[in-house]
């Protein structure tokens, strides 16, 4: 892939197929952890830090482990196996290197083990045949897009909690659940833009 | 070879790559070992290891850490009670510091009978649940207890049940004041008060009175009775629902003999629990 190419890829993974608002990846943590901008910022820079780091050893994995042994069908499991235990390890290692990054991350780590997001991003560079660079690069522009999203809504959010004018049975989770899908039809201006 | 392929190189190829990563982890968990201060483990071998989280920590070993690490006071383990404070104190090198016990106490008198249940709710069958109606209860008072009984099923110690009348009972003797039904009841109808104390406000309204007689007879209807008659000035208004300050109250009971709504309960003994104290 040319230097152009990338950078194409690179924006229309955060805008065009934005991961949680036009693939709907990762949609739990878009509504359970996006009530405080605060926090949200420190989910997305969680799912950003894990989403690259899988990317590539997922594709390292799938590369040289599954394709000459020619179990690729494996690769649902083995890509699960191999994000749970990279998640672990990072945690790990991150309370003993960097406690400062751990105390603002920590708590979310656990969190994205399980996320479909990270997965998701997998399969997809795996689905499209992306190189490494192009894999990595798609990693970081989807994971940027996430932090992107859950940022504006849950800055959205904290100021609808002030407004009065909304009624009872719409409180909390149903108006969040309009907004979002409001931010989706949104972004859905973006198609078009890159092919 | 097909059968090697088919069966055996999946199989292998899983056991050896959740052997390595595990062997990694395991690797990983003693070489990054972080070392703790000795004094966390300490404090807590000597916390009741209930894990209530009444501390407002995650646990006890949240809390252990959280008086090393973020000077947390020594005397919130209301569980442990002075006992525990003074062992706390010893091992940081600090006063204990007074600490009274408290005591969940439910803020309602609204029951079937004097608040009658405005429409069958049929749902999940869980207070936290239910106030998702619209209206915000199944019951005619919004403020009131839900009765679903939430607050029974988080209480780690037996202290609460609910009775006949449809309001959970708390049973001061196996109440440690943790304040976990505090924090669940969607309709903050619990408060922790000291034992020490002896008349309290059983009310969450803050309605006008003719509201209130319109949902509930037991409620406080904010007529100002027992802040006029309180002989120490210990009961204020809060938007038309009485508030006694326990530190000026001399349980007199005036307010509770006055009150036309008999919502200010007393006598409830309180006081024999000061043995903990």
């Amino acid at each position: 892939m040319s230097m152009t190419e990338l950078f194409l890829l690179f924006v229309s993974s955060i805008f065009v197929h934005n991961i949680l608002l036009s693939r709907f990846l990762g949609c739990c943590p878009f509504m359970g952890v996006s009530s405080k901008l605060k926090t949200a910022q420190g989910m997305g820079a969680a799912v950003v830090f894990v989403i690259v780091l899988a990317s590539l050893m997922t594709w390292l994995t799938y590369n040289y482990l599954l394709v000459p042994l020619h179990l690729e069908y494996l690769y649902t499991l083995s890509f699960i196996l191999v994000i749970a235990a990279l998640v672990q390890f990072v945690e790990l290692a991150l309370k003993k290197l960097n406690p400062v990054l751990y105390k603002s991350l920590g708590i979310f780590l656990p969190l994205i083990t399980t996320n479909c997001a990270v997965l998701g991003v997998a399969v997809l560079n795996m689905n499209e045949g992306y190189g490494l660079a192009a894999s990595l690069v798609n990693a970081f522009g989807s994971s940027l897009g996430f932090l992107l999203a859950i940022s504006l809504m849950a800055g959205i959010r904290e100021r609808i909690e002030e407004n009065d004018g909304i009624p009872d049975s719409l409180q909390g989770l149903p108006m969040a659940l309009i907004t979002a899908g409001l931010m989706s039809i949104a972004f859905m201006g973006f198609t078009g833009i890159i092919k | 070879m097909n059968i090697m392929h088919v069966m055996v190189a999946p199989l292998a190829l899983m056991g050896i790559m959740g052997g390595v990563f595990g062997a990694l982890l395991a690797v990983a968990s003693i070489v990054f070992r972080v070392h703790q201060d000795e004094r966390i483990g300490k404090i807590r071998a000597a916390l009741p290891g209930a894990n209530c989280g009444g501390c407002g920590y995650p646990g006890c070993d949240g809390y252990a850490s959280g008086v090393v690490n973020d000077g947390a006071p020594v005397n919130k383990c209301s569980v442990g009670g002075a006992k525990v404070a003074e062992i706390i104190a010893g091992i940081m090198g600090v006063e204990a510091g007074a600490s009274v016990p408290v005591r969940a106490f439910l803020k309602c008198k609204g029951t079937c009978e004097a608040s009658p249940r405005q429409l069958t709710y049929e749902g999940i069958q869980d207070c936290r649940s239910a106030v998702t109606v619209p209206g915000g209860s199944p019951n005619a008072c919004p403020f009131g207890c839900v009765g679903l009984g939430t607050c029974v099923s988080v209480c780690q110690f037996g202290a609460l049940s609910m009775g006949d009348d449809g309001l959970p009972k708390v049973d001061v003797s196996k109440c440690v004041g943790c304040g976990a039904c505090v924090e669940n009841c969607p309709k903050g109808m619990f408060t922790l008060v000291p034992v020490t104390a002896d008349v309290i406000i059983a009310c969450n309204s803050h309605w006008k009175g003719p509201a209130v007689k319109s949902v509930c007879s037991a409620g406080c209807i904010g007529c100002t009775l027992c802040e006029k008659k309180c002989p120490k000035q210990a009961i204020t208004m809060d938007h038309d629902l009485a508030v006694i300050d326990q530190s000026k109250c001399i349980k007199c009971g005036i307010c509770a003999k006055v009150c036309p709504a008999k919502c200010i309960k007393t006598g409830e003994k309180y006081t024999v629990m000061e043995k903990s104290a």
